[in-house]
């Protein structure tokens, strides 16, 4: 898809601005991201830092539906996976958060693979139906009576908020930005780098052409696994930060809504597309409220009613939009005879 | 041995109700490719028209007759109106349409009839030639609808040129169109009738389940997996897939696993089915040419 | 350089001045900023408006209960038009929270820190409830008037700022237990329980009230999710167990299913039903009237559709404003009794406040309440809190459905 909205225009014959625009566009937003939180009330900043852990999980589930094209209907469940481990680790076992997250992270890596070896064998409609069985069944599993010592059964696990280290003067809810902040940017970078290497343009080319994939020697069963596995660790991780944001697990926290929500925010923010993360968790996490606003009694309908103007207006999503935006510019550009 | 037969017939008769609710998806499936999630919600919205029908003082089966009339008519315009313009559009795009579908009429529903949750008549006389301990009159009724629906679409599928046509168009729609079919209206119809067959199912469904707009959220998982488990192309095997949920859910809950893992064990043998059978009991095994 | 490059340019600096305002803007939280903004409250709470908040499932999959949140709208608006309490209007700011615990985090969170709300009242969801609690006690908010029965809004030690209405499940399912041992002491019971906190606690109560004899005598437990679309097989296995006791703990939808399926059945237990599924127009009438008969539940709410209060001066006002001022609502749903009647309580507490609203005397005085009752509760039914039990019931009594409507064990005077 990048092909073929390649700029038109060749680098040397874009202004500084243009040329750059990507690495200017990220000092930029960093900028104000730092910002930003000593500028806005604590409700938002707690907002924000929603919005950058959902921008996390969404990346996973496009990293496997939208690079790699296993469409899955359940990935709420890794989400909750991440979330519960996180919160039973801090709680029951007195684990620091900062060292829980990576354990979290691990073992929802752990799962996806597992998960994704039987997934092989299912093809389109048929693995929709199985993860969206899991993202059902969870729940229940959470609830089960005898794992209630851990997960608190239907009462849920209560979580305390960090504190700032080295005795900044920062609110719990500014130390946290910060932290998820990090976290995102790491998540992103790697994710990127993973995509541009020889890994990524199996991934890419196993959704594409798995036939001829394979009679190339790439090992499909291996990269759908590890695809599998990777997304799941960036959406447990995901999860286990919205944990300690909320301060609050319980299993009504994760039912398959979540998991519906979460492919909303792929395609809405652009399938196979980077930025699309970002596009992605910003309309889950403000639209709702927006259409609150417009009507009580009719948030569904409302909700339903942008979500198909969005996906009409912009059939690649919001960064599908952007980036014919930016052909368009440089088309004019082109014409306007550089 | 009797709490067994016992359940074992509630669990036919369970099944009878995601039978009808598969048949749907098995239609959509067939005309378009495409799985309707929102197929649930529909027929939901079908039952609430027909019962503000029957409050208002209509006679059941003439609000029965109107209500499908006017659910292949409103198939029908979504097909045109909301789906037609996507279709090229990523498949994943026309999945978020669904789900959208799913949030506006489920909200609709609320708004215009309220959530309170309502009883809806059931058109099966309790007759005395038929009174016994396992089935009621309805769930006897649902039954034999559900099988007449079956064999009317199976005759359809199988005997009629118009649903040849229809799955044409579904397989191959640019050679369908070289053809001479007309692939909007197949596709029209083919919404149409999901539509309508959707409105029976939850018809059905409604005196056993009551009526409240969550009512098709619980049965449309399950007759998903009926749909899949049996052959999302295959009439048949998807009636025989509800079935097959129906009995097993019981059964799991009632002599495995106890009622509290019902759901996951449940769900758990379905994909387990698939993975030993990937296109489900009776679909056919699509070949593809590389 | 280019028109474009030049318009490009113009954005950022706009933004980057928009970024300025916003840093202008007098809003950096500092620590303790909680504290601060809850001691505001009073001062601006002393001048002409209270302001409270509340979470109501409008959507999803308890949005039966959203009737409660529209008539509380209905009920202060008609309150605020005759002059409000001791002279200032009360305005409730009520969000939906879809019965999500994180959305309801968040919906609270943009209550207590935007609109500065002292209290959160009659918040409906034991799993939304659950999330908010320490969150709202951390704050110093009000968390008035829970709308659920689990036991831990009755915790005055761990969470001062937290206070329920609604009998517990705990002692309700204690009460039917001690009821059956009066009709039945040697019954075996069958128990139908939604799997969550409702259901496991009215079981746990009702095992604590049979005593050491409980797992003798409790000989089939069937529980059910909320997303299963019928209960069927439970009910036939626990027929199956041929008790002759039936606890019906379930939420309308499945409670109504249940009592049609017993007498489908052909079974003819003692039948006990939850509390929360007690409404004649809404689970009743569709479950059947006639084979609902004999079902026993606690009761502490009048029916005011039943023609014994024809004459009853609450009854005929709650009648009255359902007529006139809230018509969108059904006057046999029991929830919008309940609504009615906390929304009494509410006002009752404010009076009772004079003119320290602040969050710390809102609890002070809703635990300080002495045989109040709000017009539409059966006679002899109070109140009772204190700083230390925060259990508003002391005793529920039971009632009988006669085929039409609930019968109260305790005489009617």
């Amino acid at each position: 898809m990048t092909n073929s909205y390649a700029a038109t225009l060749p680098r040397t014959q874009m202004p500084a601005l243009l040329r750059y625009r990507r690495f200017l566009l990220l000092l930029l937003g960093l900028a104000a991201l730092s910002i930003v939180p000593f500028a806005l009330e604590d409700f938002w900043v707690f907002q924000l830092t929603l919005v950058m852990a959902s921008s996390i999980a969404l990346l996973g589930l496009n990293l496997l539906t939208g690079f790699n094209g296993q469409i899955s209907l359940g990935h709420g469940a890794f989400f909750a996976l991440g979330a519960y481990t996180q919160a039973i680790l801090m709680t029951q076992f007195s684990v620091p958060y900062a060292l829980a997250l990576p354990v979290a992270g691990l073992l929802c890596l752990g799962f996806g693979m597992l998960f994704g070896l039987p997934a092989l064998r299912l093809e389109g409609l048929y693995l929709a139906l199985a993860t969206f069985a899991l993202g059902v069944a969870l729940p229940q599993l959470l609830k089960y009576r005898h794992f209630e010592a851990w997960t608190g059964g239907v009462q849920g696990i209560t979580l305390s908020k960090p504190e700032a280290p080295f005795r900044l003067d920062l609110t719990p809810d500014q130390w946290l930005y910060f932290f998820v902040l990090a976290l995102a940017v790491v998540c992103f970078l790697t994710a990127r780098s993973l995509l541009h290497s020889h890994v990524g343009r199996a991934i890419v080319a196993i959704r594409d052409q798995p036939i001829a994939a394979a009679a190339m020697g790439i090992d499909v069963a291996r990269y759908k696994t590890i695809t599998f596995g990777v997304s799941s660790l960036y959406t447990g991780i995901a999860g286990a930060l919205t944990a300690i944001a909320v301060q609050f697990v319980a299993p009504d926290s994760f039912t398959s809504l979540l998991s519906i929500d979460l492919l909303v925010g792929i395609v809405v923010g652009g399938i196979a597309q980077l930025p699309g993360a970002i596009y992605g968790a910003l309309f889950m996490r403000f639209i709702p409220t927006l259409t609150e606003h417009l009507s009580k009694s009719a948030t569904g309908a409302i909700y339903g009613v942008i979500l198909i103007v969005f996906v009409y207006a912009m059939p690649y999503g919001i960064a599908g939009f952007v980036t014919r935006m930016f052909m368009r510019l440089t088309q004019a550009m082109k014409r306007r005879g550089s | 041995m009797e709490t067994f037969l016992h359940q074992l017939f509630a669990g036919l008769a369970t099944g009878g109700v995601y039978a009808s609710l598969a048949l749907a998806l098995v239609m959509i499936y067939q005309a378009t490719h495409l799985v309707n999630f929102a197929q649930g919600e529909l027929a939901m919205f079908s039952t609430y028209t027909a019962w503000a029908m029957v409050s208002a003082g209509v006679p059941y089966w003439i609000a029965f007759v109107a209500t499908l009339a006017l659910s292949f008519a409103a198939g029908a315009a979504i097909e045109r109106l909301v789906i037609r313009p996507m279709a090229n559009a990523p498949i994943l795009s026309v999945v978020i349409v669904f789900i959208a579908l799913l949030l506006i009429f489920n909200s609709m529903a609320g708004f215009l009839f309220g959530t309170d949750m309502q009883s809806f008549p059931s058109p099966f006389p309790e007759l005395e030639a038929i009174q016994n301990p396992y089935f009621s009159a309805h769930e006897i009724g649902v039954l034999v609808v559900t099988l007449a629906v079956v064999f009317g679409l199976y005759s359809f599928f199988r005997f009629t040129s118009l649903g040849l046509a229809l799955r044409a168009v579904a397989v191959n729609p640019q050679s369908a169109r070289l053809v001479g079919i007309r692939v909007g209206s197949m596709l029209a119809l083919g919404w149409g009738l999901s539509a309508a067959i959707g409105a029976i199912a939850g018809m059905m469904v409604a005196p056993i389940v009551f009526l409240d707009p969550n009512m098709m959220v619980g049965v449309q998982v399950y007759a998903f997996a009926a749909a899949l488990v049996g052959g999302i192309d295959s009439p048949l095997g998807a009636v025989l897939g509800g079935f097959l949920v129906g009995v097993l859910e019981n059964l799991l809950g009632a002599y495995v696993i106890g009622t509290e893992l019902k759901l996951t064990v449940a769900l758990a043998l379905i994909v387990v089915v698939l993975i030993v059978k990937p296109s489900g009991l009776l679909g056919k095994t699509a070949v593809t040419r590389v | 350089m280019s028109r474009v490059s030049s318009l490009v340019l113009a954005g950022l600096l706009a933004s980057a001045g928009l970024a300025c305002r916003k840093a202008e803007e007098p809003v950096a939280p500092a620590p303790g900023e909680g504290q601060q903004k809850a001691a505001e409250a009073p001062a601006a709470a002393a001048s002409k408006e209270i302001v409270l908040g509340q979470i109501m499932p409008y959507s999803g999959p308890a949005s039966a209960y959203g009737t409660i949140g529209k008539l509380h709208a209905a009920y202060f608006a008609k309150l605020n038009k005759a002059g409000g309490v001791n002279g200032r209007t009360i305005r409730l700011i009520s969000l939906d929270d879809s019965y999500s615990p994180p959305k309801a985090v968040e919906q609270v969170r943009k209550l207590v820190e935007q609109e500065h709300v002292v209290g959160i009242f009659n918040a409906v969801g034991t799993p939304s409830n659950s999330a908010i609690q320490k969150y709202l006690n951390d704050k110093k908010v009000a968390h008035l008037f829970v709308s659920s029965g689990a036991t831990k809004w009755a915790d005055p030690t761990h969470f001062p700022y937290t206070i329920g209405f609604n009998p517990s499940y705990h002692v309700e399912g204690k009460t039917y237990a001690e009821d059956l041992l009066k009709r039945n002491p040697k019954a075996k019971v069958a128990v139908l329980y939604q799997n969550d906190d409702f259901g496991k606690d009215v079981l746990a109560g009702f095992k604590e009230g049979l005593g050491a004899k409980a797992a003798k005598q409790i000989v089939a437990e069937a529980s059910y999710e909320a997303t299963d679309p019928t209960i069927d097989s439970q009910m036939v296995t626990l027929k199956g167990s041929k008790a002759d006791a039936f606890l019906n703990i379930a939420t309308p939808k499945f409670a109504a299913q249940a009592i049609r399926k017993v007498a489908d059945l052909k079974w003819k237990p003692t039948q006990y039903l939850a509390n929360v599924s007690a409404s004649v127009g809404s689970v009743l009438t569709p479950a059947g009237l006639d084979k609902s008969k004999g079902i026993t539940t606690i009761i502490y709410l009048k029916d005011t559709t039943d023609k014994r209060w024809d004459n009853d001066p609450a009854v005929k006002e709650f009648r009255e404003f359902m007529k006139n001022d809230f018509p969108e609502g059904k006057l046999s749903d029991g929830i919008n009794i309940y609504a009615y009647a906390t929304a009494d309580t509410l006002v009752e507490v404010i009076k009772k406040c004079g003119d320290d609203l602040s969050a710390e005397n809102l609890i002070k005085q809703a635990a300080s309440l002495k045989d109040f009752a709000p017009g539409l509760f059966l006679p002899d039914v109070k109140l009772n809190t204190s700083p230390t039990d925060f259990e508003g019931f002391d005793q529920l009594p039971l009632a009988q459905f006669d085929g039409a409507t609930w019968v109260p064990n305790i005489p009617i005077k």
